[in-house]
Formats: structure tokens, C-alpha cells, sequence
């Protein structure tokens, strides 16, 4: 562990304003590291080495100008949904072949401005349909924990380039668990917000009401700092809560959870959770405990149709979200003879068959004669899942359980039963369709090493509440210390 | 005349208007709404929102919603205090995101009505609903193949549906115009149809007088004037009452219509229908408005065509006609009502109007010129109505005046003498010739007065003098010589 590619975003600043280190030699050790790890990760689906240094090389001289900027000179990768001007953006599609935005994301403008240096976009399951990052249509990646498992998904590049030390943190997008599952599965902070806390204008849309953009760190620090970066009212998105700015610093450090009351998922038995990842998850809980929070049972009663409900909602917006992809103003366009063909074609050629599965399910759910049944009884289910989060907070101040009822799975494991791969997410559905905020930070090992995630839940913009006790548990634990053997 | 057998069907029938809301931004994104006049370069006018790059999100035009309040307002519409966007899926290639978003079951207002004035009197037309939606791109044929351009993709669009309350091919008519004069007067709309800034669909059935169930409908799009609406609907009115007085079914039906041949056509049939599998835009939160914003919106509304009739009729004394005509375009009843301020007492409102609704509209029609372009200004036209109601102007002459001032912008009185057609015989010019050549001359006057008769010729020829010898001598000596009569006894 001699790399600064391996440091936290906060150790890396405090070296580079102590002038201990540069941003390009701390760049040109997360690239070097790219080098000699990504062949076997494959985490990256592009990488922008020289935008990169010379993005470091600004960050040096702005720092000696005396200027201070919260990211200025730190090396971040991004999920490949989110739009990057002059970078190709594919989604991990071949639809999206030869697409190269226009404009950024304003997420990545927000990071742009706050100094950060961009390395590279990262792989993810195509289009963010997906639980492995195997969904990719260029390669799968793998978890740097174990090379033959998955880093989870959809965020699944983002994820194992942190944990492989080829980024220092990195931005992806949580659908349905897309961001906080990947972290679970490579030992990282991983962090849903709130919807409407950072705008969704430029990440390409799967399910727009549960989009969110999400991150992944290497701990909690990171994980209030790159939020408090990216979060913000954006009236490029209506959806934007006015609300939305973080201020991380401003948050109170606190080492001990007196006063807290902690809310215990009690239901979660008889839907396959592991031994190791229970055993973890109940010794989490007695940790929170021994700092004083109080803990008490906490019941979601339709979590259980949380399931069924985002597998109606989210290909239903896909369905018409992913309509706009017919060839005619960019990616991939099949040859034919008539438009009825070049549709067929283009979209038949050009879209995987996990994205096409959630297509034609979104297309059933809307039609006329099954819409009521299927797209309004999932939104009336949908409601009732956010009542019961409420009349939870009545009680509690924080949820807490696991993040996903399993550790990372081995490559092709799953992939030929879709719905064994969607249950991969079942504890990570709730709170998006609830619109909460939920992170997920490091909590334990199982026995072949594979490490566990512990799922924090607050109510609404109570972001705060979320990193003050993901960081007095990782206070109180060394989880998040631990970095994968890399070969 | 109908013949009996036709008496027997009624025709039923409803509209739905498609006009392009005058903003200056597009529906969902900050791209400018430029005027289509065919000679924009494609797609100049476009954005990522717009093209629907991926990631791009829509934002709702607030002016645009405050218009289509005003639009609904006007048509006596319930604004909903929260109405909803919606994504209507199909996949063509104008239409670049593979959905449009527009309202469906919770629209911007619902519940109408407009009243229209035919020769069988008034007929109060229901109107369902009143949405906001935004437009297509267009498919440009060439001979290397079939182009888009996006320059009209976003663009604002109010859709206002009538219930099926129209029952002639008049009530058509009527209706259609009264609704394009009121959105011209709230300035929601340029009125404009050969641009397309207004666009009909008719739906029409007919049935056997006293049923009470309607009959199969059929749809015709893309009505694009006023004239193609009325012809349609009278031409589908036709042929649904030959199929089925020859024992025929009606089929239902989406038409087109061929302006050129004057023939619907079929462009799709039931079973081709599509299923857009509507469901609310995620990305836009439902759209609230407050009752304290319609009121303010209301007492912002301009006073519209009909009420402006009525007061045309109460204050100038106008028959209705007139007061119709000139009250759908607000910058006509501008102009007319320009017209009385410089009129003063002088002429008649009937004579203004008269002049406007006849030889202006006739001359717009032929140089294809709106009252905008118009070079004759309000006080030139009273000018000519004041030589025409001097007699100084026959009624020939002072439409040829109009003509050439319609051309040239020049005073009423320089064009009549270039074009030689005033009447210096005339009674009444000759009696100002006269009244200036005594006021002119006291002393002469008054040597004649005094019995000096032979002044008489010299006051002649003052006359031919002023009049540069186009008075007639023996008329000027007739008239000098009343004049003078009724000037001694005066005296």
C-alpha cells in the first residue's frame, strides 16, 4: 500500500496542499495503476489519460496560485451514462456507437468546476439494466476482490475502478441499487441520494422517477465531500428539489450514536440472505448499539411487492425513454430499405437482450387494456411502499439492514436466470422507489474474503443523519481500511 | 336544395385545433420558435433537449402556460388546479425523442364553450378540453431520399377538441373562425393557417334525423384552412350519406384530405390504430396552478372579438356584418377604430366599416398583404370617405383613389388629381370654389352688390383661374350668381 492511487480523496488533499504531493504525480500513479490492473478489471470503457494530465498539470498550478477548490487535482472516473462533451458516451450499448455529446452532464460540470481531474468513463450493465456489469455489450468487468465474481452492477466499473485504486472515487447512477449493490460487493461507501438532490440533465435516462446520480468512495468523507460537490438545484431538471445543496463539512462529526434511534429491518428472513452476510449485518447492528444508538424493530410491510412494482415502472419508462434510440440523428444506424426495417434493424441489432427483455415488458405494461392493471396498480403499490417508510420515521431516525442478500457472485452465475439476478437488488428497490437516501458502507467479510455491505436508510434530504452515522460506525470499525490483494 | 332523401340524415360532427402558441421559446426547451417561411436553413434552430440527445430533460415553457390559460379562459374553460404532462409513444421519424409529450387524462382545462353566429342563428359549442403539447420536426421528399428537419420539433402547440356539437358544414365554418379570431385576439396565436399556425381535424358522422345514437365516425387530418375544412367536411358528409343510403356501412376511419383533387382518402383503418400507451411524463412534476394565478391571468385578458362586435354595434351603430368582420382580426378593429378617432363627426362609422370590410379586404386577397402592410393610413381613408361624402370623388373614382393609395401611401386628394377623376362640375366643389372667391375678392363683391354687374365675369374668372380652368364657366357663373343672391339678402 505504497500508491497514492490507494489514498482517500481527504489524504490526497491534505498531501497535495502540504505540497507532499502533485495532482500529476497522484494522477500519473492511479494511470500507471490503470495500466497494469485494467486488463484483468476491465473496469474502463474509455479512458482520457492526456486530458487527464493536463487537467493535473492545471490543478498544480492553481493550488500554488493559493487557490483552493474541494476536488482541485483529484483523479475520478465516471459511469458511462453520464454525458462528457467531446468524450464518446455509450451507455454500454452499440446503439450508442460513435455518440459523442455535445454537452456535460451537470453533474460532471459540477465536478469540472470543483477541480477534479476525469479519467475516464467506466463500464456498467448497458443502459444501467442490469446486477453484474455482465449486461455490458464490450466486456464484462470484474470485482478486484476475486477476479472470476462480479463487482455487482450497474454501476460495476465505477465500483471495481475504486476498489482497484484506477480512480480515487467515482461517480455512478442508482436506479434500483445500481450504486450502493456494486459498493457492497467491492468493499466501498457507496450513496443513492435523495431524487432531486443531484440533477439528472445529462445521465442518460433508464426509469427516469428512480434515477439518481450516485457515488462511490472509499469512505465516508469522500462520500459527504463528492456530494456536496455534485448536489445542487439545476433548472435544466424539473425534478431538481429546490432544496438540494449538501454541505458536508457543515455536518457535525460525531463518535458515539446516543439519542439515535435506529430502525431494524426484522423481515428479511426466507428471501435467501447468506449466513455470513446476516451474521454481519446483526454484528453491525449490536455495533451501532454498543454507541449508544436505540434499536428498534421496524416493519415495511409491502417492501415484499417492491419487486414486482419496479419490474412494471422502471421498463415502463425505459420503454419509452429508450425510444428516442432509432438511428437517424446518432449511434448506431442499421442499413435498410424502408423505415419499418431500419427500426427493426437498428434497434434489433443494436440493443442487448437484457435491455430488450425490460423493453418489450415496458411496452406490455402500458398498453392500452393492461395499463391500469399493470403501470397504475404498480404506482398505487408504490405509494403504499412510501407509507410505510414514513410511518417508519415516525419512529425511527435511520433504517438499517443489508444491501444485498448476497456477496459477489462468480461471472455467468446468474446471468441465464434474469429473475435470480433482479433479486440481487431486493433490498436496494424500496428506498428508490421511495425516493430515499440510502448508503451503503463496509460492514464485514465473508469467508472467502468477499466483503459485505451494511444499507443505511434516512428519510428525505437527510443525507446528513446518513454519513453522521455510516461515519461513527466506521469510526468504530477498520471495514474500510482493508483493499483488495491485487495481483 | 337537398333532395328528401338527404333531409332525412343529420351530420355530427367535432373539431380538433391544433395552433401554434406565439412564444418566443419552445415548449420544453430555450430554443427560439422561428416563423416557418419555407426559406429557414434546416435544422438551425435545434438544441440537445430538442434533438433528444440522451440525457436531455424537458422544462416547462411558463409563458406558454400562461397563454393557454388565457386561451382557455377566453373559451369559458375550468382550469384544472393541477394538470398533467404525458408521453405519447410512436416511433416516427419527425418525431425525435419516440414520444410527444402532451396531457391526456388530466389536461390544462376542460369544459367550454364558444358561441357562433350562422344564418340559423347562434349555436353554443361545447369544448371539452384544452391541452398543451408540443410539435413535431417535418419529413423533407427529395430525390436523394426523405430528410428531417427539427427546426419545428418543440414548437408550442394548444390543442382545443370541441364535443361533437357541430351540425353543418356553416357551423364549421363559423366556429372555426370565431376560435381563430379569439386566440388571434389574446395574441395566443398568428392566425396564420398557410403557415400552419392552424390546424383542423375533423370528426364526422352522420346519422338518420330523430336517432339518437351516433353513427360509425370517420377523422380527417391535416385540414390546413379554412377552406379545406369546410370542403372536407362537406365532401365526407356527402359520401357517408351516399354509402349508406346505398345500404353501405360506414368504416372507421383516419382520412386524409387532397386539396387538389377535393377527395378524402384513407390513411389508416381501425385496425391499424395506434395504441400510444400513454402514461404521465416522469420527468416534468404535475403542473400547479393556483387560482390567484388564473385571476391575475384573467384580468390581463384583452377584450375579445365578440364582445368588441357588440361594442361596435352599441358605439358606432355598425350592423352586424360589419361589426364581425372587423372585430375577429385585433389589428383590423385597430385600424377601424384609428379610423373613427380621425374621423371625428365627419363620416359615418357604416361608410369606415364599409370601405374596410370591402375594397381593403379585396385588395389584401390580391396583393396578398396584411392590414400590417397596409401604406394607407386610418386618416387617409377618412380623407377619401370626406371627398367621397363632398361628392368631390364618385364612387368609381374613389375606389380607384383607394387602389392607388393601397400602392403608393400618398394623400387621398394628390392621387385623385394625378389620376384626373375629380368632379369640378360637381355642385359641391363648385360651391367651395365659389365661397373662396368671394372671401377672396370683398371688394369686387361688393362693386357688384353696389350694381356693377360686369364684375360678375371677372368673379368668373377668378373661378376658372383657382380651379385651373376645369370648371365648367357656365355652371361657376349659375352658382356665383346664387351665391351672391343669397349674399345680398344676408347682408
Amino acid at each position: 500500500m505504497t500508491s497514492p492511487a490507494d489514498l482517500t480523496i481527504h489524504e490526497a488533499a491534505m498531501l497535495l496542499d502540504e505540497g507532499a504531493l502533485t495532482s500529476v504525480a497522484l494522477t500519473e500513479a492511479v494511470l500507471e495503476r490503470i495500466l497494469t490492473m485494467d486488463s484483468a478489471v476491465h473496469a474502463y470503457l474509455t479512458l482520457t489519460p492526456e486530458t487527464a494530465l493536463e487537467q493535473a498539470a492545471q490543478a498544480d498550478v492553481v493550488r500554488a496560485s493559493g487557490e483552493s477548490l474541494p476536488l482541485l487535482g483529484i483523479p475520478l472516473a465516471l459511469k458511462d451514462n453520464l454525458s462528457t462533451r467531446g468524450i464518446p458516451t455509450s451507455c454500454g450499448s452499440r446503439i450508442l456507437e460513435g455518440y459523442v455529446p455535445p454537452f456535460d452532464a451537470t453533474v460532471v460540470r459540477r465536478l469540472k468546476s470543483a477541480g477534479a481531474v476525469l479519467l475516464g468513463k467506466t463500464n456498467l450493465d448497458e443502459f444501467a439494466m442490469g446486477s453484474s456489469t455482465e449486461n455490458s455489450a464490450f466486456f464484462p468487468t470484474r470485482n478486484p476482490w476475486c477476479l472470476e465474481r462480479v463487482p455487482g452492477g450497474s454501476s460495476g466499473g465505477s465500483a471495481a475502478a475504486v476498489a482497484a485504486g484506477e480512480a480515487l472515487a467515482a461517480l455512478g447512477s442508482d436506479t434500483g441499487g445500481s450504486v450502493r449493490q456494486p459498493a457492497a460487493f467491492c468493499g466501498l461507501v457507496g450513496l443513492r441520494p435523495t431524487y432531486g438532490r443531484c440533477s439528472r440533465y445529462g445521465l442518460v435516462a433508464f426509469a427516469s422517477s428512480l434515477d439518481q446520480v450516485g457515488l462511490l468512495a472509499r469512505d465516508v468523507s469522500d462520500a459527504a465531500l463528492l456530494l456536496s460537490v455534485i448536489a445542487g438545484y439545476d433548472a435544466r431538471d424539473s425534478t431538481s428539489l429546490p432544496q438540494a445543496s449538501f454541505d458536508g463539512a457543515a455536518i457535525p462529526r460525531r463518535n458515539d450514536l446516543r439519542g439515535l434511534r435506529v430502525g431494524v429491518l426484522a423481515d428479511y428472513e426466507g428471501v435467501g440472505v447468506q449466513p455470513a452476510v446476516k451474521q454481519a449485518v446483526l454484528a453491525a447492528v449490536a455495533t451501532l448499539a454498543d454507541l449508544g444508538a436505540e434499536l428498534l424493530d421496524v416493519q415495511l410491510p409491502h417492501s415484499e411487492f417492491a419487486f414486482a412494482v419496479y419490474y412494471l415502472i422502471a421498463p415502463a419508462e425505459a420503454s419509452a425513454n429508450l425510444a428516442r434510440f432509432d438511428g437517424l440523428r446518432y449511434g448506431y444506424c442499421a442499413e435498410a430499405g424502408t423505415l419499418e426495417e431500419l427500426y427493426r434493424r437498428t434497434r434489433g441489432e443494436g440493443f442487448g437482450t437484457e435491455v430488450k427483455r425490460r423493453l418489450m415488458l415496458g411496452t406490455y405494461a402500458l398498453r392500452a387494456g393492461y395499463y391500469e392493471a399493470y403501470y397504475i396498480k404498480a404506482q398505487q403499490a408504490r405509494t403504499l411502499i412510501r407509507q410505510d417508510f414514513e410511518a417508519a420515521f415516525a419512529q425511527v431516525d435511520i433504517i438499517v439492514g443489508p444491501t444485498s442478500p448476497v456477496t459477489a457472485f462468480r461471472l455467468g452465475e446468474r446471468v441465464a436466470d434474469p429473475l435470480q439476478m433482479y433479486l440481487a437488488d431486493i433490498f436496494t428497490l424500496p428506498q428508490a422507489l421511495a425516493g430515499l437516501p440510502a448508503l451503503s458502507l463496509p460492514c464485514g467479510f465473508d469467508e472467502q474474503g468477499l466483503p459485505i455491505g451494511l444499507q443505511l436508510t434516512a428519510p428525505a434530504l437527510e443525507e446528513a443523519c446518513l454519513s453522521q452515522v455510516a461515519y461513527a460506525y466506521e469510526q468504530a470499525t477498520s471495514w474500510h481500511t482493508r483493499r483488495p490483494n491485487l495481483i | 336544395m337537398r333532395d328528401v332523401g338527404e333531409m332525412s340524415y343529420e351530420a355530427i360532427i367535432g373539431l380538433e385545433v391544433h395552433a401554434q402558441v406565439q412564444s418566443r421559446s419552445k415548449m420544453y426547451c430555450a430554443c427560439p420558435v422561428m416563423e416557418d417561411t419555407g426559406v429557414l436553413p434546416p435544422n438551425t434552430y435545434v438544441c440537445p433537449v430538442c434533438l433528444a440527445l440522451p440525457g436531455t430533460l424537458p422544462v416547462v415553457n411558463r409563458r406558454v402556460v400562461e397563454l393557454g390559460i388565457q386561451a382557455a379562459l377566453a373559451l369559458h374553460c375550468t382550469v384544472a388546479p393541477e394538470s398533467v404532462f404525458a408521453r405519447k409513444s410512436y416511433f416516427y421519424p419527425d418525431l425525435p425523442k419516440g414520444y410527444q409529450i402532451s396531457q391526456y387524462d388530466l389536461p390544462l382545462a376542460t369544459d367550454g364553450y364558444l358561441e357562433v353566429q350562422t344564418g340559423a342563428g347562434v349555436s353554443h359549442i361545447r369544448i371539452t378540453r384544452v391541452h398543451l403539447e408540443e410539435d413535431t420536426g417535418k419529413l423533407i421528399h427529395q430525390q436523394d431520399g426523405a430528410w428531417v428537419d427539427y427546426n419545428r420539433a418543440g414548437v408550442p402547440l394548444l390543442e382545443i377538441v370541441s364535443a361533437p356539437d357541430l351540425r353543418t358544414v356553416e357551423e364549421v365554418r363559423a366556429y372555426a373562425t370565431a376560435l381563430r379570431a379569439n386566440l388571434m385576439a389574446l395574441g395566443v396565436n398568428s392566425g396564420d393557417m398557410e403557415k400552419g399556425a392552424l390546424r383542423f381535424e375533423a370528426n364526422v358522422s352522420v346519422r338518420s334525423v330523430g336517432e339518437t345514437a351516433l353513427g360509425t365516425r370517420t377523422e380527417i387530418k391535416n385540414l390546413n384552412s379554412l377552406r379545406a375544412l369546410a370542403h372536407a367536411v362537406a365532401t365526407e358528409i356527402q359520401r357517408q350519406i351516399t354509402l349508406l343510403k346505398a345500404g353501405g356501412r360506414i368504416a372507421q376511419q383516419t382520412l386524409g384530405w387532397d386539396d387538389a383533387r377535393s377527395v378524402t382518402f384513407v390513411m389508416r383503418g381501425k385496425e391499424h390504430a395506434h395504441d400510444y400507451r400513454y402514461f404521465p411524463e416522469p420527468d416534468i412534476p404535475p403542473l400547479q396552478i393556483s387560482a390567484a394565478w388564473v385571476e391575475a391571468l384573467r384580468a390581463m385578458l384583452p377584450e375579445l372579438p365578440a364582445a368588441r362586435a357588440q361594442r361596435f354595434i352599441t358605439t358606432y351603430g355598425l350592423r352586424d356584418a360589419e361589426a364581425q368582420l372587423l372585430s375577429a382580426d385585433p389589428e383590423i378593429a385597430a385600424y377601424f377604430e384609428a379610423a373613427m378617432a380621425a374621423a371625428g363627426d365627419t363620416v359615418t362609422a357604416q361608410a369606415i366599416a364599409n370601405w374596410i370590410t370591402g375594397e381593403f379586404f379585396k385588395l389584401f386577397r390580391e396583393h396578398e398583404l396584411s392590414i400590417a402592410q397596409c401604406r394607407v393610413v386610418p386618416a387617409q381613408l377618412v380623407r377619401l370617405q370626406q371627398l367621397r361624402q363632398a361628392g368631390v370623388l364618385s364612387s368609381t373614382a374613389a375606389k380607384a383613389v383607394l387602389a392607388e393609395i393601397f400602392l403608393t401611401g400618398e394623400a387621398p386628394e394628390t392621387a385623385s388629381e394625378r389620376l384626373a377623376v375629380l368632379q369640378l362640375s360637381d355642385v359641391a366643389i363648385l360651391q367651395m370654389w365659389v365661397e373662396r372667391v368671394i372671401a377672396a375678392n370683398p371688394t369686387q363683391v361688393a362693386q357688384y352688390l353696389a350694381g356693377k354687374s360686369a364684375v360678375l365675369g371677372w368673379l368668373v374668372g377668378q373661378i376658372m383661374a383657382i380651379s385651373q380652368g376645369r370648371a365648367n364657366p357656365q355652371q361657376a357663373r349659375g352658382a356665383l350668381l346664387t351665391h351672391l343672391e343669397r349674399f345680398r339678402s344676408t347682408s
